[in-house]
């Protein structure tokens, strides 16, 4: 089997951001709060991307960052991907009024923008990371619901299903043994869209001060921390965007070629 | 009736229905956290008679459901209540500010929706050669950016490098139309840049769509130019989608809006909302929550109702 280049640029970036981000301390040539500084030095061989607005080292803010910030995106990724996928697939397999009122609740969340709707949840929640992963992870549930449900009814209505039924065997047995290996596929690409969604998102309330809080580093707090700096002329507050940019664009590289592969082999998607 | 009416009046009447759940969805939103509102908003260390104080002005005394019908009707009637924070007329702070936004939006609007449509069609035109690749190579990259990010991008090469454009967005009523236009330049560019990607992805999955069905096939065999296809065959059962897709972006503007709003300090409902976030000022988050899902149920509904009305199946009831 061969793996396309791109797919395999894509492996080793996304690879290198989460040995970074579960080895950061070991990394950081710093520690995460000290300042070792003046404010925002320009890049040295003391300090490869300069320091930050208070004096700390930016390239230690951005390996502790990308720490906080992968770790909460995972977090949130596999409570959405656990709470959307069960529920899709008990509602694809159950149906009636079960189905019924699983979609409709998923409709109605849908027709919120999450960001607004998490921004109303957090104006009242304390704003702490299990709250982030929590309504990050709930609130992006509902487009995991929808896929797993649909990719699940189509699959419900297969020969090996009926089998399975005919043979007497249990719901959580059709559900973990026949439908979910076959469900896989599709559900590990969009995994990957959903984490780039989420490090986006939980970016996105860092930066508008709803998110990780000082002195804890992630990359949407950097951009706030170092904003200012921009109309002086000084980048600080773009080093995340490379960061994000290049992570979102190796998982989406690594997300195709899954899909892409599973459809050549299945001869169509779902 | 008509079939095409009763289609519309129940896609309508769904929209009012979700709206109201949608209320009640932002309410309960405010109201699930383990102590109440008053406790968070002064926090641990406060004094039981400043809560009791904050609790009798919130309201918080009546029981849920009194206060969320209070607040439904108000709403309905143009009554959004008081700001904590300084005491004023939420309604009144808001409308200078939802004109704002809007303007804001109609402008990326204006510009991202016809640039969107011209090159999702010159991607299909050149399907898998290079000003396909290079669109399809830009737009990748413009969605993994977060809109705050390439809003600062662009505020530090084009308005701090260069110094084309101010990097503050503050517009006043007393502006000139072409003050207020140089004003928002920055803004406008980046709103549009966010959604063109979009846009622009869904428009040409659309046309590919049209392009690789049946009757396409048929038209180019008997001969037809492909200038005569595209009118006659694709246009027509293209514009359906198509409006669907910049419906739906239109709507995505809506969340785009509240962060690049704070970027470029733009006076306008999202800078608003994030503001009283995280003052906790929950009547006036309430009011912005409505306010934007109001507009995008709206958006989404005239999304459908449009691509009702473009089906050409639903016209000729048999």
């Amino acid at each position: 089997m061969r793996i396309p280049i791109s797919a395999v640029i894509g492996l080793f970036f996304t690879g290198l951001y989460f040995f970074v981000a579960i080895f950061a301390p070991w990394l950081a040539p710093y520690g995460m709060t000290e300042a070792v500084g003046d404010v925002w030095e320009p890049a040295s061989s003391t300090h490869w991307l300069g320091t930050d607005s208070i004096g700390r080292d930016l390239l230690t803010r951005m390996i502790y960052g990308g720490r906080t910030t992968i770790w909460i995106a995972t977090a949130a990724t596999i409570l959405s991907f656990a709470t959307g996928s069960v529920l899709g697939l008990l509602a694809a397999t159950i149906g009636g009024w079960v189905d019924q009122l699983l979609s409709r609740l998923v409709d109605l969340l849908m027709s919120i923008p999450s960001l607004i709707f998490a921004l109303v949840v957090l104006s009242v929640m304390p704003v702490t990371i299990t709250v982030l992963i929590l309504v990050m992870g709930l609130l992006d549930s509902t487009r995991v619901y929808r896929l797993a449900r649909a990719v699940a009814v189509d699959i419900n209505v297969m020969d090996y299903v009926e089998a399975a039924k005919l043979r007497g065997e249990g719901r959580s047995w059709i559900i973990f043994r026949e439908i979910l290996p076959n469900a896989l596929s599709p559900l590990v690409a969009e995994m990957g869209l959903r984490f780039i969604f989420m490090v986006l998102f939980v970016s996105t309330l860092s930066f508008l001060g709803l998110g990780v809080q000082p002195p804890a580093a992630d990359w949407g707090g950097i951009v706030k921390e170092n904003k200012e700096g921009i109309v002086y002329g000084i980048p600080a507050a773009l080093v995340p965007a490379v960061a994000i940019a290049t992570l979102a664009i190796s998982v989406n590289l690594v997300a195709d070629w899954i899909l892409n592969r599973t459809t050549s082999l299945k001869g169509g998607r779902g | 009736m008509h079939p095409i009416l009763k289609l519309l009046v129940q896609r309508i009447a769904l929209s009012l229905l979700l709206l109201l759940a949608a209320s009640a969805m932002i309410f309960i939103g405010t109201q699930i956290l383990p102590g109440d509102v008053a406790q968070s908003i002064l926090g641990q260390s406060a004094t039981p008679e400043s809560l009791a104080n904050l609790r009798a002005e919130l309201g918080l005394n009546e029981p849920a459901l009194t206060r969320y019908f209070d607040w439904l009707f108000g709403a309905l009637q143009g009554d959004l209540g008081t700001a904590l924070t300084n005491g004023r007329d939420i309604a009144e702070s808001l409308g200078a500010r939802l004109k704002n936004t809007l303007f804001l939006a109609f402008w990326a609007a204006v510009i991202s929706v016809p640039l969107a449509i011209f090159l999702g069609l010159l991607a299909v035109r050149y399907q898998n050669r290079w000003p396909d690749k290079l669109i399809s190579a830009v737009t990748l990259t413009s969605i993994s950016i977060p809109e705050f990010l390439i809003g600062y991008v662009l505020m530090y090469f084009i308005s701090v490098k260069l110094g084309w454009f101010t990097s503050v967005s503050t517009i006043y009523d007393s502006m000139s139309l072409g003050e207020k236009l140089s004003a928002i330049a920055l803004p406008v560019t980046v709103l549009t840049l966010v959604v063109l990607a979009h846009m622009m992805r869904m428009t040409r999955a659309a046309i590919l769509n049209v392009m690789q069905s049946a009757y396409i096939e048929t038209a180019e065999l008997k001969g037809l130019s492909m200038f005569n296809i595209i009118r006659k065959h694709a246009f027509p059962n293209a514009i359906a989608p198509i409006v669907n897709v910049v419906m739906l972006n239109l709507a995505y503007l809506v969340v785009g809006v509240v962060v690049v709003e704070v970027v470029f300090v733009y006076p306008g409902m999202g800078q608003y909302l994030v503001d009283h976030v995280s003052k906790r000022d929950v009547p006036v988050v309430q009011a912005c929550g409505l306010i934007f899902a109001a507009v995008y149920i709206g958006l989404n509904m005239v999304a459908d109702i449009v691509s009702i009305l473009a089906n050409p199946r639903l016209r000729h009831p048999k």
